[in-house]
């Protein structure tokens, strides 16, 4: 509670970053929530198509005669889950696999990295492409598709701090005072490594958003849920007629990333001992 | 009287790209319940490798124990799994190292981590275990411990910082304290405190310390016997009085020398001349030979055996055998 406490303090000096964290949670209250109070169908065709943001539809109707505004409220929710679900799947592999190789290096580390260059080598978006296809798209799939694609460079930063860690002498004493490799690595290191890990794990929130947007904008998320890149994608050939269709998913995608990545900065000065005051 | 700690035949070596180099060879001490041992010697001469491997230290960092005993309480160490070891290590047998910065933890509590260890060996309470550390902190002379248990390595000063590593150290009693150089990155007037204080410790806890250092005052004040270390061989081993009054092997007595602890420390710094051989060009004899003004033919033929000069001083010089 008291360490909650001084991390909270800290977390505040970044002025920036506190904003953008109320942001963020009115962001996933509307997500959480907003379907259950603006109760309208997303799919449902409500009115004429293309109409300008009136008072019956706030932000307008879309090619289809749908509620833009509704899609957005229940597009949050998959952009939301579907971001901080992979970065969690990416965050957890790259953990454990960058771990492994830093602690114990050697062979170890040679095939583990190996590993991560082969998954490095490929261009990720093409990447979850080619796993969306095979595996058809569903929420589920295309969560672990972006994890599958996004856990290498969470793995070679973990890597680095755990190579630049475990030299140092608290590892030692930490040996010396009977601990295992398992407790050295959670208990000890891996705190002294996470900040950097937390900062790029929520840029990965970020990403992820960003990728399934592209995806579903391709037309390769679930065809049961809207998200925000699949409006854009509707939106885009009317672009020049209706710029309001793809523009007000586009804000609110840009307003969410730039809030995770705020929050994620912040994160970074609040955690880290080591960053005082500038 | 059976020693606590009894290392037979000890030998060190890192692989390198150039092929193993031996960084402690055929190492023999002991060392007695209750007892301060001293061993001493130049920056690469092997003494700390020798105090990581009694622990199994060394193995992470690329050394292996090729050869050797260390009987702690009649039992291998290097025969023991990694499960028992670790109930051996910090519960024991406590360690303390060079640097104090370094070796806490910079984001913990200086609480936390002395506590995690009374956690894992004692299986204390989260309460319990923070009252112990309290008393610690008391025991090891940090004022106002209830304060300080809740600040971080950064908030302390370097004897205050060795103060936690040595509670952290003692938290479980071991029987046995190894200190690697503790004095070494302190202050002059910070050294002697820390130092009064391990006596004190060892004396109220009745453990033993192997004490590894190259200042030999720190030796002359705190051990009972020493051993002396030159390029990963033990050279001369004995009462630190004996060792320091009748010094036999030619280094221990340059070593002397240069320490000026009993001259009147006018006229020129002494020192020995040349440096400890480089580790792939070992020589095949008396490894102190290139540099000794008494070698003699003989010296380069062979590894000079452990010549006993008095009760328990041996030496390995071939000119020990010609005294009378």
């Amino acid at each position: 509670m008291k360490s909650f406490l001084h991390f909270w303090r800290r977390f505040r000096r970044n002025r920036a970053a506190l904003v953008a964290l109320f942001v963020l949670l009115a962001i996933t209250l509307i997500a959480i929530v907003g379907p259950y109070v603006y109760t309208v169908d997303p799919f449902e065709m409500m009115g004429r198509a293309s109409t300008p943001p009136s008072k019956r539809f706030w932000l307008g109707t879309d090619v289809s005669g749908r509620d833009v505004l509704a899609g957005l409220i229940h597009g949050a929710r998959v952009s939301l889950l579907i971001g901080v679900a992979a970065s969690l799947c990416a965050t957890l592999v790259g953990l454990i696999v960058g771990a492994v190789a830093g602690y114990y290096g050697r062979a170890v580390d040679n095939i583990l990295m190996r590993c991560t260059d082969f998954f490095l080598t490929i261009p990720s978006f093409v990447f979850a492409v080619v796993l969306i296809a095979i595996f058809r798209p569903s929420v589920t799939n295309v969560t672990i598709a972006i994890g599958i694609v996004s856990w290498p460079p969470v793995a070679r930063l973990v890597r680095a701090e755990f190579i630049a860690q475990r030299e140092r002498e608290y590892v030692l004493a930490a040996r010396a005072l009977g601990m295992s490799d398992i407790e050295i690595m959670i208990r000890q290191i891996l705190p002294n490594a996470l900040p950097p890990v937390i900062v790029v794990s929520s840029l990965l929130v970020a990403t992820a958003i960003l990728t399934e947007s592209g995806l579903s904008f391709l037309g390769l998320s679930d065809p049961n849920v809207i998200s925000w890149g699949y409006m854009i994608g509707v939106g885009r050939t009317v672009l020049r007629l209706a710029w309001w269709m793809p523009a007000i998913p586009g804000i609110a995608i840009l307003v969410t990333v730039l809030c995770i990545n705020l929050v994620g900065e912040g994160l970074n000065d609040a955690l880290n001992p080591r960053v005082q005051r500038r | 009287m059976s020693a606590l700690l009894q290392v037979e035949g000890l030998s060190v070596q890192f692989a390198t790209d150039r092929g193993p180099v031996r960084a402690v060879e055929d190492l023999s001490f002991s060392v007695a319940a209750g007892e301060t041992v001293a061993m001493v010697g130049e920056s690469g001469s092997g003494k700390s490798t020798a105090a990581l491997s009694l622990l199994r230290l060394i193995e992470p960092a690329g050394g292996q124990v090729s050869a050797g005993r260390i009987l702690f309480d009649d039992v291998d160490l290097l025969g023991l799994s990694s499960r028992q070891l670790r109930g051996v290590r910090g519960s024991r047998i406590g360690m303390i190292f060079q640097d104090p910065m370094m070796a806490l933890n910079p984001i913990f509590t200086i609480g936390w981590q002395i506590s995690e260890s009374l956690r894992e060996h004692l299986g204390l309470s989260r309460r319990a275990a923070r009252d112990r550390t309290i008393e610690l902190l008391q025991r090891v002379g940090i004022p106002a411990p209830e304060q300080r248990i809740d600040q971080y390595p950064h908030n302390l000063s370097g004897g205050m910082r060795q103060r936690v590593m040595i509670a952290m150290a003692l938290a479980c009693r071991p029987s046995l304290l190894i200190a690697d150089e503790p004095t070494t990155a302190l202050d002059v007037t910070v050294q002697a405190q820390v130092l009064a204080l391990i006596n004190t410790l060892k004396d109220e806890f009745g453990m033993a310390v192997l004490l590894i250092t190259h200042d030999l005052g720190v030796v002359w004040e705190t051990a009972q016997r020493v051993v002396v270390m030159y390029a990963g061989r033990k050279v001369e081993e004995g009462s630190v009085s004996d060792v320091f009054e009748r010094p036999e092997h030619p280094y221990t007595r340059g070593l002397l020398k240069t320490a000026r602890l009993t001259d009147d420390r006018a006229g020129p710094l002494v020192e020995i001349p040349g440096t400890v051989p480089n580790a792939f060009e070992m020589p095949h004899g008396c490894r102190f030979a290139p540099r000794c003004a008494q070698a003699f033919a003989r010296c380069e033929d062979g590894v000079p055996p452990d010549i006993k000069v008095a009760v328990g001083h041996d030496v390995a010089c071939l000119l020990a055998e010609r005294a009378p």
